[in-house]
């Protein structure tokens, strides 16, 4: 059964191959169809082999599927190879599955887009790099794989590339992810240098004889890589911006899977990180922080996905957290539950703004819950649930993480409960202005039905913000409603899933911990899990609860009627810190500058210079050696004569 | 009776010597091309000297080849004065300097 692991990443790649062949001739929705098909198929491989894995005895579960030699060049030998071991594979079924759904999803979303056979081109593409990364053997292919999701990514930020932001975004992604990529091939040369392997297995096989400083950096590099991947700290505002892509990308891409891959990488490297501790306390910091940064621009945006991208930057934040402090399946556990629920908030939000002719701004929305019944109850579950409310899955995997952190350093637990309780709160905000109070649009007369009227609190609302009757008339009118059910089943199947995904890894007995169980090879003694026994568990159960029902009610206190509140929105947290502004301030406008600079100066004058400088030389010298040649016979013949003078005399000296 | 190789020898260098010297001096292009016969054939007098003195047949096999490379040359050379003098009354060699860079 583990021998048809080969597939996982190749159907994908078949769909992609078959789609750039006849994506055009399929059209639309058959093209969708059959990458949607192609990924699902990957998903029946993937459970496949995942239960082939799961019969094997706990010591056993690691194989190892190689193709073909990839590179073989002196000592440097790098295979084409699968590793199917239990990271391996729970990153697997949750890429396929997850995308499987987004790929149905994005047959409604997609389907009025002129491009869509390309659209599932990329996505498909992007699948395949993201199981190769996954499945790797060794850190090359990872990397590759690294690569093949970073170009996906920034072929479907830009895929309408026609509006500038777009395009703009998508070059900013590919930059802010080639500073981390810079550091992660340093990192595989380093690992190269001191091991003289690139395959997992024997890279850490010899840790042993490796440095602390070595380990050290090694681990600093290749966390400077998921940085950028992951939109850590300093790298983390291009995943902002990576909004301007199709919301189906947001929510596969940039929230449930790609960014995921730095949390992966940590993991995958557990063993560097365990005797490179001072690495993983930076890690666990970065990661801290950025988790409070996110979750604090998030309270003040109003563009309904920008909400969701400082959340899932805040989310990744927790996760680093978690990878820092040595608690690995913590970490992988909030990424599968996050994969659920942020994708579930997404797709909730791309129904949102489908309904509202691609309208973003939480400000211009309201009272939606009335039109639009199934996204608003998954949305809300999606809320409940990363905002941790009991026995909903966020619940479980965010409290798995608090309950280390404070074993570990009670300060990265307070940073971690000061965020737990602002997702709750901003969030909440989301929701409340999206499907609650007032609605602030106007709705469209049914041909032949009795025009609905405002409800009267939001007239009176509109009245009393100077008879601006007129301005509401003036905007679009809209018949808001759920979409088909090709978007509302992707919407249900992962409100079930964030409602009850908590199951998998439960902490109130050791029998229920399936998660922590199956990945224990993979991490074996430098798993960092504190034992609380019962009553710790209980106690930051209610802990957990507390905040969350605190920063539910906040929300709901200071949102749950009105849309507008200044103070709650200070503009250095709308502009988020001021950071993307300094980057752009002193970073980009300097480097401009001094490329401007560079090209006057350096250019005209220095190598210009030199070129023109030389050409002259040679032109000169060229000019006074053509007189040489006089044409006159008995010139040359006395040159001739006094050069074999010159032989005969130096001849003689060598004689004598 | 037989006369000693230094003789040859000298005889050849004084030949070599009128050749250079004329080819330096003069400006007839034929007199300059004998000159270079001259020439040619003081080298070729000085490999027949020490073929016989050292009992090398080798020194006669180069007069060959000189005597083949001078022929070949002879004809070459005096089809460029014939051509000279088809162009201009007279064939001094400093009229001819068109090839100067």
């Amino acid at each position: 059964m583990l021998r048809i692991a080969f597939l996982v990443p190749l159907l994908p790649l078949a769909g992609f191959v078959l789609l750039l062949a006849s994506g055009r001739k399929l059209g639309n929705p058959l093209a969708g169809w059959l990458a949607t098909f192609m990924v699902a198929a990957s998903f029946v491989v993937t459970v496949i082999v995942f239960a082939g894995l799961f019969r094997l005895p706990v010591a056993g579960r690691s194989y190892t599927q190689t193709w073909f030699t990839w590179i073989s060049s002196g000592h440097l030998h790098v295979d084409m190879g699968l590793l199917i071991d239990p990271l391996s594979m729970t990153m697997a079924a949750f890429v396929t599955g997850v995308s499987a759904l987004i790929h149905l999803y994005s047959i409604g979303y997609m389907e009025h887009d002129e491009d869509f056979p390309k659209f599932f081109l990329y996505l498909n593409l992007f699948v395949a790099a993201m199981l190769i990364l996954v499945l790797a053997d060794n850190f090359l292919l990872l990397f590759l794989g690294w690569e093949g999701v970073g170009v996906c990514s920034y072929f479907l930020i830009g895929f309408w590339f026609e509006r500038d932001s777009a395009s703009s975004a998508a070059k900013k992604a590919m930059i802010f992810n080639r500073i981390g990529d810079a550091a992660f091939l340093i990192a595989l040369f380093l690992i190269y240098e001191r091991t003289g392997s690139l395959e997992y297995r024997t890279v850490f096989s010899h840790l042993s004889s490796v440095g602390e400083p070595s380990l050290v950096a090694i681990a600093l590099l290749l966390f400077g890589g998921a940085a950028g991947k992951s939109a850590q700290i300093p790298l983390f505002p291009w995943l902002a911006d990576a909004m301007e892509g199709p919301t189906p990308v947001s929510a596969l891409i940039h929230a449930a899977t790609m960014v995921t891959a730095g949390v992966y990488l940590m993991c995958r490297i557990n063993p560097i990180l365990y005797r490179a501790p001072d690495a993983a306390h930076v890690i666990a910091i970065v990661g801290a922080a950025t988790a409070l940064l996110g979750a604090t621009i998030a309270c003040a945006q109003n563009d309904i996905k920008k909400i969701l991208a400082y959340s899932t930057i805040s989310q990744l934040g927790y996760m680093f957290l978690a990878v820092g402090i040595g608690a690995y399946d913590a970490a992988i556990f909030l990424m599968l539950t996050h994969a659920f629920y942020k994708a579930l908030l997404f797709l909730g939000a791309g129904s949102v703004i489908h309904a509202m002719n691609d309208e973003q701004d939480v400000k211009s929305m309201g009272a939606l819950a009335r039109v639009m019944p199934i996204t608003a109850v998954t949305f809300l579950i999606g809320w409940l649930s990363i905002g941790g409310f009991p026995l909903l899955s966020g619940f479980w995997s965010k409290g798995d993480i608090l309950l280390n952190s404070f074993a570990f350093s009670p300060a990265l637990w307070a940073v971690g409960a000061v965020t737990a309780m602002l997702t709750a709160y901003y969030l909440g905000r989301a929701y409340l202005l999206v499907f609650r109070g007032e609605q602030r649009w106007v709705e469209a007369k049914p041909a032949g039905a009795k025009p609905k009227p405002l409800s009267a609190k939001a007239k009176a609302a509109a009245a009393k913000s100077s008879g601006q009757e007129v301005v509401v008339a003036a905007k679009p009118a809209l018949h808001p409603h759920d979409p088909s059910w090709v978007m509302s089943l992707p919407l249900v199947v992962l409100g079930c899933l964030s409602a009850v995904g908590g199951l998998i890894n439960l902490p109130i007995h050791p029998d229920f911990d399936f998660l922590d169980r199956w990945l224990s090879p993979v991490f074996a003694s430098r798993l960092f899990a504190h034992q609380w026994g019962l009553g710790g568990v209980w106690t930051f159960a209610l802990i957990d609860a507390a905040l969350a029902l605190l920063g539910i009610g906040l929300a709901v206190a200071m949102w749950g009627r009105t849309s507008k509140r200044p103070t709650l929105e200070p503009v250095f947290l709308r502009r988020a810190w001021y950071i993307d502004w300094a980057y752009d301030r002193f970073i980009a406008r300097s480097s401009t500058e001094l490329a401007v600079e560079t090209s006057a100066v350096v250019e005209t004058e220095g190598i210009d210079g030199a070129v023109n400088g030389f050409a002259f030389l040679v032109r000169a010298g060229g000019r006074q050696l053509r007189k040489v040649q006089t044409g006159y016979v008995r010139n040359y013949a006395l040159g001739f004569a006094a050069g074999l003078v010159v032989v005969l005399a130096y001849v003689l000296t060598r004689a004598s | 009776m037989s006369i000693s190789a230094s003789w040859y020898l000298t005889l050849a260098a004084v030949l070599f010597t009128i050749g250079a010297v004329g080819l330096l001096i003069r400006r007839n292009v034929l007199v300059m091309f004998m000159c270079v016969e001259l020439m040619l054939n003081a080298a070729n007098l000085t490999f027949v000297t020490f073929a016989r003195k050292l009992n090398d047949i080798a020194g006669q096999t180069a007069v060959f080849f000189v005597l083949v490379v001078a022929a070949a040359e002879v004809v070459v050379g005096l089809g460029i004065i014939v051509s000279i003098y088809r162009r201009r009354l007279g064939a001094t060699a400093d009229d001819v300097h068109e090839l100067k860079g």
